[in-house]
């Protein structure tokens, strides 16, 4: 591990952030130079992708952020057995970020379900489709500042054109 | 003479001729007694109270004592249990299962959400499924108790054998 530290801070010091000792360790990088980054920690033996996924901290009162966004990687270690956590701030105003399919087949989907419920946006993607929603819903609801309850005027249209032709069917 | 008179009960609205192998009945109470003695359900499962639903199909609670015995086609079920939570990207899917079954047929809504959306009052979320079918039966429960599906069955029964003259004119 202290080897791992040793050479990222040595080889990656202008796109490191931080780096921390949590419940295991959390490197939290510029997006700039992200691809290398990851291409280093998949030759250093982290070769298994666990999971991807997006945060949104608007309005986060524990801590101030910089950016709305971050996107989280869990990486793993199948020899050494070891877990690490690689965190990415994404500005709101420029919300996107390099897509991983390149590197690993399983960011496929997870980056599809990033942009699904994010919105964030992934730069190399070979299909970016929604994954969960359909195809034709408008804004991402895991956003904070989307509302939990649709009301009438902003529900999905094809839902509400569908509901107006079964009340005629039943009535 | 009189019907009373020359004929025994034998079951309600049923008649024997004494003698005879002979019955007289209003044709609807045979086909109720058909019908509710014979409901087959469609297997449709959206969420956890289709768990329930197979536990009720299973040997410790046993539909098939009613005669309820569960369909993997629509084309051959005349009842249809909305076993779960139902999102409007499912919605479409579960009417196009309801329009393949043939007539007479039935629809259950068993559990909180098939009846009103239960605790998912979100944007995803059919707020119950009386939005675009004609329920018969609300089972509420979350999950309903493998007791409670079978007591709405068993009303579901009690339902059919009320009916009068309900499918076509020449009953």
């Amino acid at each position: 591990m202290e080897e791992l530290f040793k050479e990222i801070k040595e080889r990656f010091s202008k796109i490191l952030i931080k780096l921390e000792e949590k419940d295991c360790p959390v490197i939290t990088v510029k997006r700039e130079g992200f691809l290398d980054f990851m291409k280093f920690l998949k030759d250093f033996g982290f070769k298994h992708l666990i999971d991807l996924c997006g945060v949104d901290y608007l309005n986060y009162k524990p801590e101030k952020k910089e950016e709305r966004f971050e996107v989280v990687y869990h990486l793993y270690n199948l020899e050494k057995r070891v877990l690490i956590r690689v965190k990415v701030p994404i500005p709101e105003s420029d919300c996107w970020q390099y897509s991983l399919t390149s590197l690993w087949g399983t960011a496929n989907w997870f980056e599809r379900e990033c942009w699904d419920m994010f919105g964030i946006k992934f730069k190399g993607h070979p299909d970016l489709r929604r994954l969960l929603m359909p195809e034709d819903w408008e804004g991402f609801p895991l956003r904070k500042d989307y509302p939990l309850y649709l009301e009438e005027e902003r529900e999905w249209k094809v839902y509400k054109e569908f509901k107006r032709k079964a009340k005629g069917e039943l009535s | 003479m009189g019907i009373e008179r020359s004929t025994i009960e034998i079951a309600p609205r049923v008649r024997q001729i004494p003698g005879t192998p002979v019955i007289i009945s209003p044709l609807d109470e045979i086909f109720n007694w058909a019908r509710a003695s014979s409901i087959w359900p469609m297997t449709f499962g959206l969420a956890c109270c289709a768990i329930e639903m197979m536990a009720t199909g299973a040997s410790h609670f046993d539909l098939d004592r009613f005669g309820i015995i569960f369909r993997a086609t629509p084309r051959q079920a005349d009842c249809i249990i909305v076993a779960g939570t139902v999102t409007k990207k499912m919605a479409p899917a579960v009417k196009r299962v309801y329009e393949q079954m043939p007539e007479p047929k039935y629809v259950i809504a068993m559990g909180s959400c098939a009846c009103s959306g239960g605790i998912f009052r979100t944007y995803s979320t059919v707020q119950g499924v009386d939005e675009f079918l004609p329920v018969d039966v609300y089972i509420p429960g979350c999950p309903p108790r493998p007791e409670a599906l079978i007591y709405g069955l068993l009303k579901l029964q009690e339902k059919i054998k009320k009916e009068r003259g309900r499918w076509g004119f020449w009953r």
